[in-house]
């Protein structure tokens, strides 16, 4: 876990999870003509954007680590996280219904799933 | 509720969602045996080899489920099938004999790790493919 950056990201993760839910629930597929569609697929780039700076980081603070960490398991919760979001948003896209919508709210859970469990590697190994 | 489909029903629908969940464990089983068979691999030899054919299954369930033909979804049938014995076998084996499963496998306590989810998904599967069987 990156300090401050990573607690954040799983709040932004969060947050587009109850926005998907809430899609789901008023049955409102996303539409790229949408203004508002744009703004969920704009958040959730940057929440890219920032596990993207958060797998950088985390390769600099493993390198430098003062304990034994499982370098393999951190790395690859590190780099897997990068995977979701574009398959989420990717397989959600080809069926614009609420279920699409679903795949995203899932998708989003992940990424604080994946970022705790990048903390109890660090510190428990 | 008249909601636009694509032309496979076995990826459309609440289908989208459940391959979803599937790719997430593929995902997720594939990382976990890798890095157990990788680094420490005398520890727990029979956990982590099931813990490979698990992810296998996974992966495959996933891939059958996604392409949604005819053979492709006689496979998931088959995956699904072998995944519930699997979450069952392995899930009362590690609790009657915890001492063979030195560390955790995906299937562990029915997947207790997992919130329940690896007993629920091969259900949820096969109900998923009878639904939608023409």
């Amino acid at each position: 876990m990156i300090d401050g950056l990573s607690p954040t990201l799983t709040w932004v993760a969060v947050g587009a999870a109850v926005w998907a839910l809430v899609l789901v629930l008023i049955n409102r597929p996303l539409s790229l003509e949408r203004v508002d569609s744009r703004a969920y697929l704009g958040l959730l780039a940057l929440i890219e954007l920032g596990l993207l700076a958060q797998a950088v980081l985390g390769f600099i603070k493993l390198a430098n680590a003062d304990h034994d960490v499982p370098a393999l398991s951190y790395g690859g919760y590190l780099l897997g996280s990068l995977l979701i979001l574009p398959v989420a948003v990717f397989w959600s896209l080809a069926e614009r219904t609420r279920w699409g919508t679903a795949v995203l709210v899932i998708g989003a859970l992940v990424i604080p799933v994946m970022i705790v469990r990048l903390d109890q590697v660090w510190t428990r190994g | 509720m008249a909601e636009p489909r694509t032309d496979n029903p076995t990826r459309s629908g609440p289908g989208r969602l459940l391959i979803a969940v599937y790719a997430i464990f593929a995902l997720a089983a594939c990382a976990r045996s890798a890095s157990q068979i990788a680094t420490h691999f005398d520890r727990a030899p029979l956990a982590y080899l099931l813990s490979a054919f698990a992810a296998a299954v996974y992966v495959v369930a996933t891939a059958c489920l996604a392409a949604g033909t005819r053979a492709s979804r006689r496979i998931a049938v088959v995956s699904c099938v072998v995944e519930l014995v699997g979450v069952l076998a392995i899930g009362t084996s590690s609790l009657v004999a915890p001492s063979a499963f030195p560390d955790a496998t995906v299937w562990s306590a029915f997947g207790m790790g997992y919130g329940f989810i690896p007993v629920a998904l091969p259900v949820l599967g096969l109900l998923w493919i009878r639904h939608t069987a023409r």
